[in-house]
């Protein structure tokens, strides 16, 4: 099942439906309906939104909330006594040497991310066309995805120690070397980074994937028919008709480089500088007990990814299905 | 003609390398969690076949020692109450939203689409307090809550599937006489089988795999998830890789299993949960 394809007429149906209720009822009861009974049809509604707001706003609104309001105090998150401190936090994220530098770490993930959608673009644009063994390629490279983030630490963890699976394979090629692949920061961020490549590139290219396959096949022919290559094919009709996706995987992986960190926390811990955003937010909240700067940490963060979002909406005119 | 050639050649290659790199790992633990201790000890390399190959002697040792047993009973309770918890949420809120005209109705659909856009690993530091104050911390409750509460992409794909049902079928059963919880219960309900299918297969292994979660809200050694179970083999078996190897295997042969049993609709509920 296609976005847009599914979405025009059922979204007709759902305004219908808005308009149909009550003139239906009206139809069904000739009598004005009665006072219970009309209360009755105002508040089923809510019964149903009952559960699942009262756990939205538990779980997400009631802690950005809170989190904002911590963010301006020195609290440890334990202790009764807090106290107002301003904008004392958020200054300190911004010019502690140590505490910024986190976000150079996303620039690794960043970098990973562009190799990982124009090779998840590249894989998917050639296995939509006839490929032997194409389901079998389809599912080697999605199946990452589905794996669990603390097997797949384990997996790299031995993949990349001293005579591991790399260096294993670097010397069937003649080339012996005795590098600590995570021993020193610039190395082993670009091995996690490779790590989180890994693990990702299947999701990405199954949703290319379902996107090309939704472009109609009249298409191809008449680009065939006009003599464009391959080339031009991918060039003037599979870019044009992915558009959507493609930039909605590009915000998902902005976000995703700035919130890295099951692969680095679990393989490294955040140690010889792979410390990113999030492990550091963690830390400050959990092991420092520096709730108020770790609030503030989230809230920047939080910050970011909205404004990020904001951004794309602004350059891509919201072809995207919404709600109403 | 010969560039054709080349170039088909070409693209068999640049596959044949994706699946060496994405299987080489894999096979490589697997290769490891068949070893002997004094194999590894010895200093075994990375691609050596085991001296046997039927030697699971590892994965004994990483079920019993490392509480695997129970990490999977936790896991299985929770992800059966999330997911159902999930599925009667998301199922709700859209047949509320979708086919009842009713103040704030624009407010209540903001709410659900601005959550979307919160990371969850960002607001833990006061969630944490929550689910503290609500005396959850420690119990296999906190998970479930959380994993019911902020999953917004469940209601996308089931609001999806209730706008493609004809409301004609709504009122045909409003005219006899039902109400609106018969006509959920009756007639939405079962007709969203396939976008059923769909929430419990994306949020089933979204709650499997997930770390974070349970690794900050049950610390306790006996209400370890297979997640939490396998990360606390990195302090005992640091240097065993062959248990750690086992270990892993154990936690990613389920999901092979259910991969291979449901790969098309792994694949449509994963295009469909994200392109929302």
């Amino acid at each position: 099942m296609t976005h847009a394809g599914t979405h025009t007429p059922a979204r007709g149906v759902g305004k219908a439906a808005a308009e149909a209720v009550p003139s239906a009822s009206g139809r069904a009861a000739p009598s004005p309906a009665p006072r219970r009974e009309r209360t009755w049809r105002l508040l089923t509604p809510w019964l149903f939104l009952l559960a699942p707001l009262a756990l939205l706003i538990t779980f997400t609104y009631a802690p950005i909330v809170n989190m904002v309001a911590y963010s301006f105090t020195d609290w440890d998150g334990v202790s009764p006594e807090l106290h107002y401190t301003g904008a004392e936090n958020y200054a300190e994220i911004f010019t502690r040497e140590d505490l910024f530098q986190v976000f150079w770490v996303s620039g690794y993930y960043l970098a990973a991310s562009v190799i990982q959608i124009v090779a998840a673009l590249y894989f998917a644009t050639i296995l939509s066309f006839s490929i032997r063994f194409r389901n079998f390629f389809k599912g080697v490279l999605f199946f990452p995805s589905l794996v669990n983030g603390v097997a797949i630490g384990f997996v790299f963890l031995y993949f990349f120690q001293d005579g591991g699976t790399l260096d294993t394979v670097l010397g069937l090629f003649g080339h012996h070397s005795d590098r600590a692949w995570l021993g020193t920061p610039a190395s082993a961020n670009v091995s996690l980074a490779g790590v989180s490549i890994w693990r990702y590139l299947g999701m990405n290219f199954v949703l290319f994937l379902g996107a090309i396959q939704s472009i109609p096949g009249e298409l191809y022919e008449a680009a065939e028919l006009d003599g464009a290559g391959r080339w031009h094919q991918f060039r003037y009709v599979i870019l044009p008709g992915i558009k959507p996706v493609l930039t909605l995987t590009v915000i998902l992986s902005v976000s995703g480089s700035l919130s890295a960190f099951e692969i680095p926390y679990i393989m490294t811990g955040g140690a010889t500088g792979t410390e990113t955003f999030v492990i550091q937010t963690v830390k400050l909240a959990f092991q420092f007990n520096k709730t108020g700067l770790a609030s503030a940490a989230a809230v920047v963060l939080l910050l970011i990814i909205l404004l990020v979002t904001w951004v794309q909406r602004r350059l891509v005119p919201d072809d995207r299905v919404d709600l109403v | 003609m010969t560039r054709r050639a080349v170039a088909r050649t070409l693209v068999y290659l640049s596959l044949i390398a994706a699946t060496l790199v994405v299987l080489l790992p894999l096979g490589v633990v697997v290769l490891t969690s068949l070893k002997t201790e004094n194999e590894t000890a010895a200093g075994s390399g990375a691609l050596t076949f085991p001296d046997d190959p039927l030697n699971f002697d590892n994965y004994v040792t990483a079920f019993q020692d490392g509480g695997m047993l129970t990490a999977f009973g936790n896991t299985a309770f929770i992800l059966l109450v999330s997911v159902g918890g999930t599925v009667l949420i998301g199922s709700m809120t859209a047949y509320a939203i979708d086919r009842f005209t009713f103040r704030f109705r624009k407010l209540v659909i903001a709410l659900f689409l601005v959550a979307a856009l919160v990371p969850g690993v960002t607001t833990q530091v006061a969630t944490f307090q929550i689910v503290h104050s609500l005396g959850m911390f420690d119990t296999r409750w906190a998970p479930i809550a959380l994993y019911m509460g902020t999953d917004i992409v469940s209601i996308y794909i089931f609001l999806q599937f209730v706008r493609s049902i004809p409301i004609s079928l709504d009122e045909a059963a409003r005219l006899d006489g039902a109400n609106a919880f018969t006509i959920y219960r009756k007639i939405i309900f079962p007709l969203l089988k396939p976008a059923i299918a769909t929430v419990v297969i994306v949020k089933g292994i979204a709650v499997y795999n997930d770390f974070y979660i349970p690794f900050l809200y049950m610390p306790s050694q006996d209400l370890g998830v297979i997640s939490t179970s396998l990360f606390r083999f990195k302090g005992p078996y640091s240097a065993h890789w062959e248990t750690i190897s086992a270990g892993a295997v154990l936690v990613i042969l389920p999901t092979l299993i259910v991969f291979l049993a449901l790969q098309k609709y792994i694949y449509n509920g994963f295009t469909r949960g994200a392109t929302r």
